[in-house]
């Protein structure tokens, strides 16, 4: 009597499911679960909120018409700060942010809140490129205009130019995002229960992890399905704000 | 009113202006005319300091521009500037262009006094001479509904009244700059300047534009005015300026400036531009 190989996988994994059922249902393995996922998405949301708030500022510098000494030194600092947080893994900003920064100067924060801030500042160095191709695609029409009625170069940029701006780079920004919720990966390398770390805690309880990492895998898949899903219904309202007249 | 004393501007190696003087006084209609890279554009942006100059002055009501104690975007309230290409904000609807400007202005005022009437509080508690506040007479609902009725008033005038909530680009041309005119009015400027107004619009749409140009100058506004539009400069400017190669070869009254140039250079400019 012969039971086919596939058979016989096929067989185990439904053992390894129930396994993981168990400890995923019965033991409370997923109010880790949800918590990991928050976390993750707290991360990337707030992060993504940091970097764009970032990478605005340091783009606006960048296009700026550097006159004065104090504008050419800041346009220094921001080229140093792009170059350093693109220069260097995020794993090591993390690692080097939480033992190292951190203790320095004696502030004692929680692990999820240093990733926010290191992705955020990760993050603001990417955005900072994308927001500065975003703003030099804008007419410079624009910004004449804005300077013509006697508004300021840094309220005619807030006001007028960078929203012009994140609508040409709306599509980049999304992908910003999906990249960020993916790079959370690593944050518990300062000890932030994410996602991999949730499904590890229940594989490690099952010596089994062949199913968690399966999961794992979807609900990362499911998670940046549903965020393209929603920077699409974005664009598509954005667009259509620009043809027609406001409710 | 102004005056522009020994101006000149470099793009690099390229002399744009050499040594430019002119005056203009309140209530004229300056035309300038001349040939394509003369630098009619260069030095009408000069005039609000859209472009900087290299050397020279310039002095509207008496203070010089090119002065570094000058606030610019307050020098460039009084001027209003309408583009070849209009330039609307695009993100903003027809009354928020015309709003934006004078409203931004008005709030960041009233935030300012009422930020030192809170300094002045603080201070009268400490000291013995007591400073009086400042007089806050309007409240920021009340600004902006003025500011709207001012908005909604010159849309009328216009005729352009439903196109309140629209944006820019559901516009023909000759709207949008009819639009960017009366968005530059509602600064209250005291001198327009307007490069090429007409050029890039359809010819159809020419008429309208002018149309309210005209009445502008009619009700006394100080305008200056690059134009291709030999005929209208004709008919509204007080003076017509005809540059060639960064100078200004010739400055004259309509009249004389058509009928008997006297620059070589003017003929020939202007026998080119007739046989069109
Ligand atoms: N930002 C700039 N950098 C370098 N050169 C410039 C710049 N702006 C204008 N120029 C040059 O200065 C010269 C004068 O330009 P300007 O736009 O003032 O001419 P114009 O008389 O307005 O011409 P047009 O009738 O074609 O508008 C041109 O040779 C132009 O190429
Ligand atoms: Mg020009």
């Amino acid at each position: 009597m012969r039971i086919s190989l596939k058979e016989d996988m096929m067989g185990s994994f439904g053992i390894k499911f129930e396994r993981f059922w168990r400890v995923f249902y019965e033991y409370n393995g997923y109010v880790r679960v949800l918590e990991g996922l928050r976390n993750t998405v707290t991360i990337a949301v707030f992060g993504l909120i940091i970097g764009v708030l970032i990478g605005t500022a340091i783009a606006a510098v960048e296009v700026s018409p550097k006159k004065s000494i104090f504008s050419r030194v800041l346009n220094k600092i921001c080229v140093f700060y792009v170059a350093l947080f693109r220069g260097t893994p995020i794993v090591v900003q993390l690692l080097v942010t939480y033992y190292v920064v951190l203790p320095l100067i004696g502030i004692n924060m929680s692990p999820v809140n240093v990733c926010i801030l290191v992705f955020g500042f990760n993050s603001g160095a990417y955005v900072s490129e994308i927001m500065r191709g975003g703003i030099l695609s804008v007419d410079p029409g624009q910004m004449e205009a804005g300077r013509a009625v006697g508004l300021s170069y840094g309220v005619t940029m807030i006001k007028v130019v960078v929203p012009q701006a994140v609508k040409n780079i709306l599509p980049t920004i999304g992908n910003e995002f999906i990249a960020l919720i993916k790079e959370t990966s690593v944050v518990s390398f300062v000890g932030a229960l994410d996602l991999y770390v949730a499904f590890n805690f229940i594989g490690t309880n099952n010596y089994e992890f062949m199913v968690p990492y399966l999961v794992m895998a979807l609900i990362y898949i499911i998670l940046v399905m549903f965020i393209s899903l929603l920077i699409k219904t974005m664009e598509r309202s954005l667009r259509r704000s620009d043809r027609s007249s406001r409710p | 009113m102004i005056e522009v004393v020994d101006l000149s501007l470099n793009f690099g190696d390229l002399k744009v202006l050499k040594d430019i003087s002119f005056t203009i006084d309140k209530g004229e209609k300056i035309a300038i005319i001349g040939p394509s890279g003369s630098g009619k554009s260069t030095l009408l942006r000069c005039l609000n300091f859209m472009e900087e100059p290299s050397s020279g002055s310039i002095f509207f009501e008496g203070t010089d521009i090119a002065d570094s104690a000058v606030n610019l975007d307050l020098h460039r309230r009084d001027m209003g500037m309408v583009f070849q290409q209009f330039n609307l904000f695009n993100n903003k609807t027809v009354i928020e262009n015309i709003m934006m400007a004078p409203l931004h202005i008005d709030l960041h005022n009233l935030r300012k006094l009422k930020r030192q009437n809170v300094f002045f509080k603080i201070r009268n508690i400490f000291s013995k001479d007591k400073k009086p506040l400042n007089e806050i007479s309007s409240d920021k609902t009340r600004l902006k509904m003025e500011i709207r009725d001012n908005a909604m008033e010159l849309l009328r005038r216009i005729g352009l009244e439903d196109k309140r909530d629209v944006y820019p680009s559901t516009l023909s041309g000759g709207e949008k700059q009819r639009i960017a005119i009366i968005r530059a009015l509602a600064m209250n400027p005291k001198v327009m300047l307007f490069d090429e107004p007409t050029s890039s619009l359809d010819p159809e749409m020419v008429g309208e534009v002018l149309d309210l140009i005209r009445v502008l100058a009619d009700d006394g506004m100080t305008m200056v005015i690059v134009t291709h539009e030999m005929g209208f400069a004709k008919e509204v400017a007080t003076r017509i300026l005809f540059m060639d190669d960064g100078r200004i070869a010739e400055d004259s009254p309509p009249d004389q400036m058509f009928s008997n140039p006297q620059n070589p250079r003017t003929k020939e400019f202007l026998s080119k531009v007739k046989a069109l």
